[in-house]
Parts: structure tokens; C-alpha cells; sequence
């Protein structure tokens, strides 16, 4: 797999991955503003996930979670404030952000007319990943489509073609990973094992920055969680501060809505 | 099932220039390979260009009597290099409104990748697939005007024009995707700028099908050599500028 | 930045009546030096003295084409949007001068020659400059995203420019193997022209000079006015409608 990892005297970031660990951030936001046009989504945002924990972000529609994850894999520039991943910053060290985040979004980026391991070998030798197609079939079996890996991509169902992307997002292995509402489209054992894989990765020493609309399964993958309205980080909490009545509330509280 | 996942703790850093070099190949490499493959899967894209021009050179055999005398070395060439141009231009514009429609855009962004790797990618699979349509027309069009169309005059000006006229489609083809009136914007951008591909490549066959000698056609190669060589080094440096435009 | 383009400016929008004055009385000194004080040619007669706005005009649409080149370079290098409006502003003012060329051109061409238009080099050349910057005007005219649409055209004003010499090349070559009925070689300018020649170049570039420095000005407002909407909105809370 990616096993050529660079010595520690070689490597660039900070290397200690304990969770919670102070000084080593694996996402920095400072001050991030982002307007489309006349319109601001992002207004002086500020975030800090460190090394090797799973943060979940929840927000209403509109509250710009999809356009801040957008700004952190360096999909789009940001109007002004600076950000970091992975110890990178996403303006100047662009290629070096890609290499270390995984992004799962909305669209699925995957090519219809193409199989499964067509798609994934494609993105595997997009990444460098070593040896692709060994990567690939890898993937297939972490998600379960290996059965379907001769399949074209365009007769699979949403789910299966979910559980692909998310293949595709980590199939690199990034320090980083960010998951836009990955359980759209998966069935409860799926979401189960999107759980575990989340898990497995802190564990690794892997960040995950999460959004979700359910609250309640937010608390289930989270070490923490924030709330994200206006376009600032308007609460945050350690999950292990918190139980679902207590989020409910703070959320209601700080965004206006009624859960 | 866990051991895909490996102990990820320290973060990737760039490659040194030797490592980039072979990744900015393999790169563009997969990027032709999988154009190629969606195409030879599908084959509408190729068809259809096929189609289109073969149907511009019927059109053009109502417009002049070409197996009158001179006609044939007068209107041949030019009916002959309209009908490239207009099917190659549909081609073209498959190049990335395809990529756009199922939105894998994004996905190509978020790759480690030189944007200009993308532009070689695309320009190698659009390049062998316009090179297929021409090599497929000139069989129709020999039998239409009865001339001999496998002459090196001739397949030297389709190879020479063929590259400089898919260099430049590939940049514009990626920009005008992305207006409001997509893909009617890219005949607008690419046959002013093509024009002395046009004229030298119209000029260079006819100097195959008048059987004249290969000093005549110096200035024609001269004018197809110059115009690739200037826009295989523009356009993969341009195509950097108009990727970072397709984030939103 | 917007210091070295400012500083270039603003004493050009200041000053751009003092250069509407003098373009104006440089263009009535090239009138007279055109209509009065050069002598008629022998061969074509009075027609000929449009000859001198056809070439000014035809150097000043090649001057606005050479700035659309710099703004665009400069735009994509540094991505400060003044660059981007001289380049709207040169490639817009262009097209004017060209079409001005070409009808001018084609006047001559009927008194020359005989026909409304001649696939003669330079012509073509001038038409192919106007389909190349029509080109750029309607792609930007298809693109609402301000920052899309300063960068596409920018990529496209380079690409246009450096096309140039290898069309006007191809077109005289290809004319060369197809002469024209007429050969068109233009004349020679006798010294007595020089005046009206120059001063009608040195009109026209003024003019041009001084239609820059307003077409900049009127974008720079433009730009003004959608900034202040921005605040605007900014300041009512603003509607957020991305997610």
C-alpha cells in the first residue's frame, strides 16, 4: 500500500499522535471567510481538530459545512484567514494538503461507464499510491463490493455506490479524512461499519472531521462535536461532556431550530 | 478487515523532482487511459464525430460536382479539412463536458496532481480518438472525389494539424464547458485560433493531390510545426489557470 | 499592487480631460493635415486620404490587442482585477478601432480595386483580429462568476495574441499561392504625407488612450458598486444561501 512513508527525519509535520495531544493539530482554521460573490457563507470561522480524533460538525442547511470542507481539501480558496491540514496551508501547499486528505462529499465523483476497480485503480494511480491494483481490491473487500468490482459503476445502487466513494476517499490512506454526510444512502450495518472504520482510524492516529444532520448518531462517532450556524463555530464540546438531551439543547439554543 | 487501514501518523510530504516526473507520467497516463477506456466502452463520443462528418462531406458533394476536372484538387482539400474541423470540434467538446455532467471535475481537483498531467492526459485520449475519425473519413472521401488520399503529403498535414488543432480544443474545450452557453462557446474559440491550421493544412493536401514537389509544401509545415510547438508549451501552462476556476 | 496600476491611473481619469482636450485638437490638426494640407495621390484621388485613419485606426487596434495581452498576463500572474479591467477595457475599445479598420479598409479596397472587400493579407488579417476578439468579448459575456470570467478571458487573450503573427504568416503565405487579381501592396508614403500620416497615428492613439483611461474608470465604478452591495449585505445579516 502507500508503505513508502517517509522516515520521521524526512517528514515535514508533527509526528505525536495521541489524541487530544496539545500542539499537534491535524486541522487548523484561522479566521476563514468565504463569500460567493455578494453572498458571506464563512464569516471568521475558527477550528482546531487535533491529531487523531473524529470531530463531527452539525448545522442547518446553509450554515456552510459543505463549503468549509470544500476550502480545507483546497476545492475552493477561501476569501480571506488561513487554514492548515495535515500542517500544510491550503494556499501555498496545495499538492501536499491533497496527498493527506481523503474527502467523501455529496457527489460521489465516480465514473459510470467504468467498473469499481477501474474507478479505484484510476484514483489509487492518481495518488501514487504503490501498487494499485493490489490497493484496489484491498478497498473493495474493506467495503464489501468485491463482488462487484467488474461492475460498471452506473448500475449500482446509492449505497453500494457510497460505500465506493468512501473507498475512494481513503484509498491513499490520508492523514485527514472529511466525511460530508457519509451515511446518505447506507443501511444501518453499513453506518455500523462507517462507525468502525472512523474508530479504527483515531486509533491509527487518523483525524476525521465529520457532518451529519442526525445528532443522536453524532454523539456515536464523535470525540467531539460543534455546532456550525452563520457561518461560525458557534458551540463546541468534548462528547464525553455531553449526553443527547444536553446536544439537543445547545444545539436549539445556538442555531434557533427546534430538534 | 482492519488492515488496510495503516498506522497514519505522520504526514505525507512532496516528492522530490525524479519522483515527480514519474508520477506527473503515470498520471497523465491514467488520465488517457481512462478517457480511452469510458470511449471504447460507450463509443458514442467517436460515432458520432464519425458520423457528423460524413455527413458534411455528403452535404459538401451537393454544394460542388467534385469529380468535375479541376474541382477535385480545387474544393477537395477544403471539403475534406471542413468536415475534420467540424466533427473534431463536436468531438472536442465531449473532452470535458462528460467530466462535467457526472461532476468527477472535483474529483480530478482533489488529486495530488499537476493540473498540466490532466491537459496531457486529456489531449493524448482526445488526440488518438479525433486521429481514428480522420483516419475513418478519408476512406468515404476518397471514393467521393476518386483521388488518392494515402499520400505522405497528405497524412503528414492531418498528423501536424490534427495535434495542433486538439492542443488548443482541449484548453478551450475545459473553459467552455463552464459558460453559460457551453458547448456552443468552443467553435467560437477554437476556428479563429485554428485559422492557420486550417489554411496550411488545406494548402499542404492539395499540394499531395497536385502532385507538386515536397519543397512546396515547406511553408505549410513550417506554419503547422510552429503553431504545435507554440501551443504544446501554451496550452498545458494556461490549462493550471482554468483548473483552479472549477472548484466552485 | 493596485498602487502601481492606481498611480498610473488615477492622474489618467484625473487628467483625462487635459488628454480629451489635446486628442481633440490633435485630431482637428490631423483633418486639416489629412483633408487639406496632403497632397492627393496621383493614382487613386482624394478616396486615398482614408488611408490615414485606416492605418492609424489599424495601429491603435493593435496596441489595445498588445494591452489585452499584458492585462492578461499581469491578471493571471497577480491576480489583482485592475489588470483584468485594462484588459476588458483595451480588448472592448479594440474591437471599435478594428471595425473602424475594416470599414475603412473596405472603402479603400472599392477604390482601389474595384470590390467592397479583397481576401488581400492584411484585410483578412484584421478580420480574423476582430473574429479573435469577439471571441473574447462574447466568452466573457457567458460567464457571470467574476473571478471565472477574469481568468478564462485571460487565458484566452493569451492564447489569441500569440496566435497572431502565426495567422497573419499563414494568411500571407496562403495569399502568396493565390494572388490576388489586384496585388495590394498599399503605396508608398511621399514625404509630403509624413504630416497627416503621423498626425493622424497620433491622433488616434490619444483617442484611444483617452477611451482607455474612461472604459477603466466606468469598470472601476462598476466594481465600487458591487462591493458596496456586498457590504450592504454583509451588514443586514446577509441571505446565506450555500450550504
Amino acid at each position: 500500500m502507500t508503505g513508502s512513508q517517509e522516515s520521521p527525519a524526512t517528514a515535514t509535520a508533527p509526528a505525536p499522535a495521541d489524541v487530544g495531544g496539545n500542539g499537534a493539530w491535524d486541522v487548523e482554521v484561522r479566521g476563514l471567510w468565504k463569500s460567493f460573490d455578494s453572498a458571506p457563507v464563512l464569516r471568521g470561522l475558527n477550528l482546531r481538530v487535533a491529531a487523531g480524533q473524529r470531530a463531527v460538525i452539525v448545522g442547518p442547511n446553509g450554515s456552510g459545512k459543505t463549503t468549509l470542507f470544500k476550502i480545507l481539501s483546497t476545492l475552493l480558496r477561501p476569501s480571506a484567514g488561513a487554514a492548515r491540514v495535515a500542517g500544510f496551508d491550503i494556499r501555498s501547499q496545495t499538492s501536499e494538503v491533497r496527498r493527506n486528505v481523503g474527502v467523501l462529499c455529496h457527489q460521489t465523483y465516480l465514473y459510470g461507464e467504468l467498473t469499481c476497480q477501474e474507478n479505484l485503480l484510476f484514483y489509487a494511480r492518481m495518488y501514487g499510491v504503490a501498487d494499485p491494483p493490489q490497493r484496489s481490491r484491498e478497498m473493495l473487500r474493506l467495503v464489501g463490493l468485491e463482488g462487484q468490482a467488474d461492475t460498471l459503476v452506473r448500475s449500482l445502487s446509492r449505497g453500494m455506490q457510497q460505500r465506493l466513494a468512501l473507498a475512494r476517499a481513503i484509498i491513499h490512506d490520508p492523514l485527514v479524512l472529511l466525511l460530508d454526510e457519509p451515511d446518505t444512502g447506507l443501511d444501518q450495518r453499513w453506518a455500523g461499519v462507517l462507525r468502525d472504520l472512523v474508530a479504527e482510524r483515531a486509533a491509527q492516529g487518523g483525524t476525521t472531521l465529520l457532518t451529519t444532520h442526525n445528532l443522536e448518531r453524532s454523539l456515536d462517532l464523535a470525540d467531539r462535536v460543534a455546532v456550525l450556524n452563520g457561518g461560525r463555530i458557534v458551540f463546541s464540546a468534548r462528547r464525553d461532556d455531553l449526553d443527547v438531551g444536553s446536544f439537543k439543547e445547545a444545539y436549539s439554543r445556538h442555531t434557533g431550530a427546534t430538534v | 478487515m482492519w488492515e488496510a487501514l495503516r498506522k497514519r501518523t505522520v504526514a505525507i510530504p512532496a516528492p522530490r523532482f525524479e519522483g515527480r516526473l514519474a508520477s506527473f507520467a503515470s498520471q497523465a497516463m491514467a488520465v488517457a487511459a481512462k478517457d480511452l477506456r469510458a470511449e471504447l466502452r460507450t463509443k458514442e463520443t467517436a460515432s458520432v464525430t464519425f458520423v457528423f462528418a460524413l455527413l458534411v462531406l455528403v452535404i459538401f458533394n451537393f454544394a460542388f460536382d467534385l469529380r468535375a476536372g479541376d474541382n477535385r484538387t480545387l474544393a477537395g482539400p477544403g471539403i475534406l479539412w471542413v468536415s475534420i474541423t467540424l466533427g473534431a470540434m463536436m468531438g472536442l467538446s465531449h473532452v470535458f463536458s462528460k467530466e462535467r455532467e457526472q461532476g468527477s471535475i472535483e474529483g480530478l481537483l482533489l488529486c495530488p496532481v499537476d493540473r498540466s498531467a490532466i491537459y496531457v492526459g486529456k489531449f493524448a485520449a482526445a488526440l488518438l480518438l479525433t486521429a481514428a475519425v480522420e483516419l475513418a473519413i478519408l476512406p468515404p472521401f476518397a471514393l467521393f472525389t476518386d483521388l488518392s488520399v494515402f499520400l505522405p503529403p497528405l497524412l503528414l498535414t492531418v498528423t501536424l494539424g490534427t495535434i495542433g488543432f486538439v492542443a488548443v480544443g482541449t484548453l478551450f474545450s475545459a473553459m467552455a464547458v463552464h459558460t453559460r452557453t457551453r458547448e456552443l462557446m468552443l467553435p467560437l474559440l477554437v476556428l479563429p485560433v485554428a485559422i492557420p491550421i486550417i489554411v496550411a493544412a488545406i494548402e499542404g493536401t492539395r499540394v499531395g493531390f497536385e502532385g507538386k514537389p515536397w519543397s512546396d509544401m515547406l511553408p505549410w509545415i513550417t506554419i503547422l510545426t510552429a503553431f504545435d510547438a507554440v501551443f504544446l508549451i501554451l496550452c498545458p501552462w494556461l490549462f493550471q489557470y482554468v483548473m483552479e476556476e472549477m472548484g466552485s | 499592487m493596485k498602487g502601481l496600476l492606481r498611480t498610473t491611473l488615477e492622474p489618467m481619469e484625473r487628467g483625462h480631460r487635459a488628454v480629451g482636450a489635446v486628442a481633440l485638437m490633435l485630431i482637428l490638426a490631423a483633418l486639416v493635415a489629412v483633408f487639406v494640407q496632403a497632397p492627393t495621390e496621383k493614382h487613386l484621388g482624394d478616396v486615398q486620404r482614408i488611408f490615414y485613419f485606416h492605418v492609424a485606426c489599424a495601429w491603435t487596434a493593435f496596441l489595445s490587442f498588445f494591452l489585452v495581452f499584458v492585462g492578461s498576463l499581469a491578471y493571471l500572474r497577480t491576480r489583482k482585477t485592475a489588470w483584468d479591467m485594462l484588459a476588458v477595457s483595451a480588448a472592448e475599445i479594440g474591437v471599435v478601432f478594428t471595425s473602424i479598420a475594416l470599414l475603412t479598409g473596405s472603402v479603400w479596397a472599392k477604390h482601389a480595386w474595384g470590390t467592397w472587400w479583397e481576401w488581400e493579407p492584411r484585410l483578412t488579417t484584421t478580420l480574423l483580429l476582430w473574429l479573435i476578439y469577439v471571441a473574447y468579448l462574447m466568452l466573457r459575456s457567458a460567464i457571470p462568476e467574476a473571478s471565472r470570467r477574469a481568468t478564462f478571458s485571460a487565458v484566452f487573450g493569451i492564447a489569441g495574441f500569440v496566435d497572431v503573427p502565426i495567422v497573419f504568416m499563414s494568411i500571407r503565405w496562403w495569399r502568396s499561392i493565390h494572388p490576388a487579381v489586384v496585388s495590394g501592396r498599399g503605396m508608398d508614403l511621399d514625404v509630403a504625407m509624413y504630416p497627416a500620416f503621423f498626425l493622424s497615428l497620433a491622433a488616434f492613439s490619444l483617442v484611444f488612450v483617452s477611451l482607455l483611461a474612461l472604459r477603466i474608470a466606468l469598470e472601476r465604478s462598476h466594481q465600487q458598486l458591487e462591493e458596496m452591495k456586498r457590504q450592504a449585505a454583509f451588514k443586514l445579516g446577509g441571505e446565506v444561501s450555500h450550504g
